[in-house]
């Protein structure tokens, strides 16, 4: 009997990689353990192993292959004595041919810079993470959001598609380069160059002594970050993801957040926190909360959660040069995704600034950080069935830009709030609550949430999609606050 | 030392007055500890501490007005009278609090060394936690990267023996506390804390080798509180032999009084001098946190972030 060899997967939001090379040809015998190849990432570059014994039959993948899909068969193994033929009918069968041509096609369209093939799998890994849309609604979507211009833009700025990942690493870049008292710190983000790659060159451009690599310790670099921002240095920590800044929640708070109050204006704690938050792909409860509502609680910080590239930097470079604390919200599955970003020489935005990314005239719908691109999904289908919306992304959450929701619910007369995160107590709670008080003669129904399903959020595939907020959970509520059904 | 106690013993009597409320931790026996280690820093060093702060910030050179009218949340207090006892500051004295979470300021202390280390600026950060904050988890993780990074900063522990109402022994599986830098390779000894001169003596020392680019040191300092742990605890935990045992024979007041007295560094006449202006100076410290005012309403929404334009 013939074994398929498939490509392997060396994360959870890997869809791709490259067949860097074989170690093995035709002919050779195997056994289970044996490295046969080496595959390539952008993070990494990783060891297949043989898992059965056998004689390498047929090598189905060339050596340099990019965009090799998972499991896909990369290598057939026969047993002792099996005929050719054999061989001949299983690689037929698994359809190997097509997937390398598949993976060719791919390749070709590929439009990345940096070689970063995780990055595009990333992308792709949005379907079987959220909200079921197609790879065709996410392009419309784009096209869309840039559809209505950011006003902070200059007209004849000329506009470069980035990754959120480089587009966050060069606001850092840039604002290391201006400002000598700024540093990065965190684990891996130096030598590692970042777990999520957001931190890769700086290390080699600033040094070990402004991009520091800390043991895996949340709770004691965090208070390392805010003393030197007491002392007035202007830390960047990066948690790894925000779940791990639970450990180090008590110096964002306590000591952070409250200082400056509690000295009556007296040391002031200029840092960021940084790191990705909110649902990954497949990766449990543990590592999937969304901290928006939590951190946009407390008074003395700024909270920010962009959604495309261009805010990123921008906000990410003011958020470095606020005098103030500021936790800022990523979001590990747009991090690949590429946006235009305006090439000028130095983009920041304000802080505190919604964003209206599409106009409509029926509804308004706010979201932060990812939810942003499933509302302009969801606006563009709805917009197919006659309900016209307003897509307002916050930007910020602390301090939270009522006017603009308030303006345009004045407009719309219905508001649905989406979130990625938990919704009792949350960030659409608290809009919906403001909308209520300040335009509740306007609204010609209750407002309405959406929001991850109320439990812890579950690992097995069916399940994680049934808990996050997606597309269809969007158009259902603005169905329901428009009538429509 | 004495103006500490006076301030402390008035502070108290303020309490029991109501004047001063919320939690109020006394650091009345420990004096030496904070003036020892003081005496051994320089111009610029900073100092950071938990909330039994008072003599810190009166040692690092703050006015008793200042700390008091703190204490009676009045305008003319360090935080303006939105801190509270255990929440004060002053960048100018490089007092960086006051603080009210155990062992927080540990890791925050840390970040003061690794910014002085960033700037190659030379100073030292004197870093104080209890006999309690030992036993917390971020001490240890600054305790590493201090190490990792050679930080100039002194880990002072203040062993006062009762953490609230357990005693080190009951909580401790190492209840010498200089030991716990033993697995990070940070140098630690024992220090009378007493004895003021032995506390600058070893201070010194500690100083000079954080300073010289050798990384932590750690003290622990064996030291009493005559008081409970805050003005709201009986210490019933201990015995009241046992406080007189500190307080008849280990003042460390009396203990350099003695010593001032037998090198005749300074005459019974100077001292009672001595002892005049120290009274004067914490009545008018009771006085003017009296009359000063509380806050302006408006200051409520004040100091919550620092208005300025961004960019």
């Amino acid at each position: 009997m013939t074994i398929e060899v498939l490509m392997p997967a060396l994360s959870p939001t890997m869809e791709e990689g490259t067949l860097a090379r074989w170690l093995v040809k035709e002919g050779d015998e195997v056994k289970s353990g044996d490295v046969i190849a080496e595959i390539e990432t952008d993070k990494a570059t990783m060891e297949v192993e043989a898992v059965e014994e056998g004689i390498v039959a047929r090598l189905l993948v060339e050596e340099g292959s990019e965009g090799v899909k998972v499991n896909a068969p990369i290598a057939i193994l026969k047993e002792e004595g099996e005929s050719d033929e054999a061989v001949k009918s299983a690689a037929k069968s698994s359809g190997s041919g097509k997937t390398q041509d598949s993976a060719e096609g791919e390749d070709n369209s590929k439009d990345d810079e940096d070689d970063s093939d995780e990055e595009d799998s990333k992308d792709s890994g949005d379907d079987e993470n959220g909200s079921g849309s197609s790879d065709k609604d996410k392009s419309k979507a784009k096209s869309s959001s840039s559809s209505l211009k950011d006003p902070e833009i200059p007209e004849d700025a000329k506009m470069v598609s980035t990754t959120v990942r480089d587009a966050l690493r060069d606001a850092m870049a840039e604002e290391m380069r201006r400002d000598e008292r700024v540093f990065v710190m965190g684990e891996e983000v130096a030598e590692y160059e970042g777990a999520y790659k957001v931190t890769r060159g700086l290390l080699k451009e600033f040094g070990p002594k402004r991009v520091v690599d800390t043991p895996i310790t949340e709770h004691g670099f965090a208070g390392v970050g805010v003393g030197a921002a007491f002392a007035g240095l202007k830390p960047v920590v990066e948690f790894m993801t925000f779940n791990f800044a639970m450990q180090a929640i008590d110096q964002i708070i306590n000591s952070a957040a409250k200082t400056l109050y509690m000295s009556g204006g007296q040391m002031g704690c200029p840092i960021v926190f940084r790191g990705p938050n909110s649902a990954a792909s497949r990766v449990g409860a543990q590592h999937s909360q969304d901290y928006s509502a939590w951190y946009a609680n407390v008074p003395g910080l700024k909270v920010i959660a962009p959604y495309d590239a261009a805010d990123a930097k921008g906000l990410l470079k003011a958020a470095i040069r606020d005098p103030n604390p500021v936790v800022f919200l990523e979001h590990e599955l747009i991090y690949g995704e590429s946006f235009d970003v305006p090439d000028v020489d130095d983009w920041v935005l304000p802080i505190g600034k919604a964003k209206i990314r599409r106009e409509g005239t029926d509804c308004t719908i706010t979201a932060h950080s990812r939810m942003v691109g499933f509302a302009l999904q969801a606006a563009e289908k709805l917009a197919e069935e006659g309900i016209e919306c307003e897509v307002i992304d916050l930007r910020t959450l602390r301090p939270l830009d009522t006017e603009t929701v308030v303006e345009s619910v004045k407009k719309t007369n219905r508001i649905v709030c989406a979130e990625e995160g938990w919704g009792r107590m949350g960030v659409g709670a608290e809009i919906a609550a403001v909308v209520t008080a300040e335009a509740f003669d306007y609204l010609d129904a209750p407002p309405a949430r959406v929001h991850q399903a109320d439990v812890p959020l579950p690992y097995a595939a069916n399940l994680e999609k049934l808990a996050l907020p997606g597309v269809d959970d969007i158009i259902k509520a603005v169905k329901a606050v428009t009538y429509a059904e | 030392m004495l103006l500490i106690r006076r301030f402390e013993e008035k502070a108290g009597q303020l309490y029991g007055m109501g004047l001063i409320a919320g939690f109020c931790h006394l650091y009345i026996g420990q004096e030496a500890v904070v003036v020892g280690v003081q005496s051994a820093l320089r111009e610029g060093d900073q100092v950071i501490t938990g909330y039994r702060d008072h003599g810190h910030m009166l040692a690092a050179g703050m006015t008793a007005n200042g700390v008091m009218a703190e204490l009676t949340g009045r305008e003319g207090g360090y935080s303006r009278g939105k801190g509270g006892s255990m929440h004060m500051f002053s960048r100018e004295k490089q007092f960086f609090g006051g603080h009210g979470i155990v062992g927080a300021q540990v890791s925050l202390g840390t970040g003061l060394a690794f910014a002085n280390a960033y700037r190659e600026d030379g100073k030292v950060c004197a870093t104080y936690f209890g006999d309690g904050a030992a036993n917390q988890g971020q001490v240890y993780e600054s305790f590493n990267m201090a190490k990792i990074w050679n930080l100039p900063v002194i880990y002072i522990i203040e062993n006062n023996q009762y953490a609230m109402g357990t005693s080190v022994k009951r909580s401790s599986s190492e209840t010498h506390l200089y030991k716990r830098g033993v697995s990070f390779n940070i140098p630690g000894e024992e220090v009378d804390g007493m004895d003021v001169n032995a506390v600058y003596e070893a201070a010194k020392k500690a100083v000079e080798h954080a300073r010289a680019g050798k990384g932590p040191y750690i003290l622990e300092m064996k030291t009493y509180r005559y008081r409970g742990h805050s003005m709201s605890d009986p210490a019933k935990y201990r015995t009241r032999d046992e406080v007189n045992e500190y307080r008849e024979h280990k003042d460390p007041i009396d203990l350099a009084r003695k010593r001032i007295l037998d090198g005749k560094y300074a005459t019974e006449e100077q001292l009672k001098e001595m002892e005049k202006e120290i009274k004067k100076i914490v009545q008018e410290s009771a006085e003017f946190a009296q009359s000063s005012p509380e806050p302006d309403p408006s200051e409520l929404y004040t100091d919550v972030l620092i208005e300025e334009a961004a960019r």
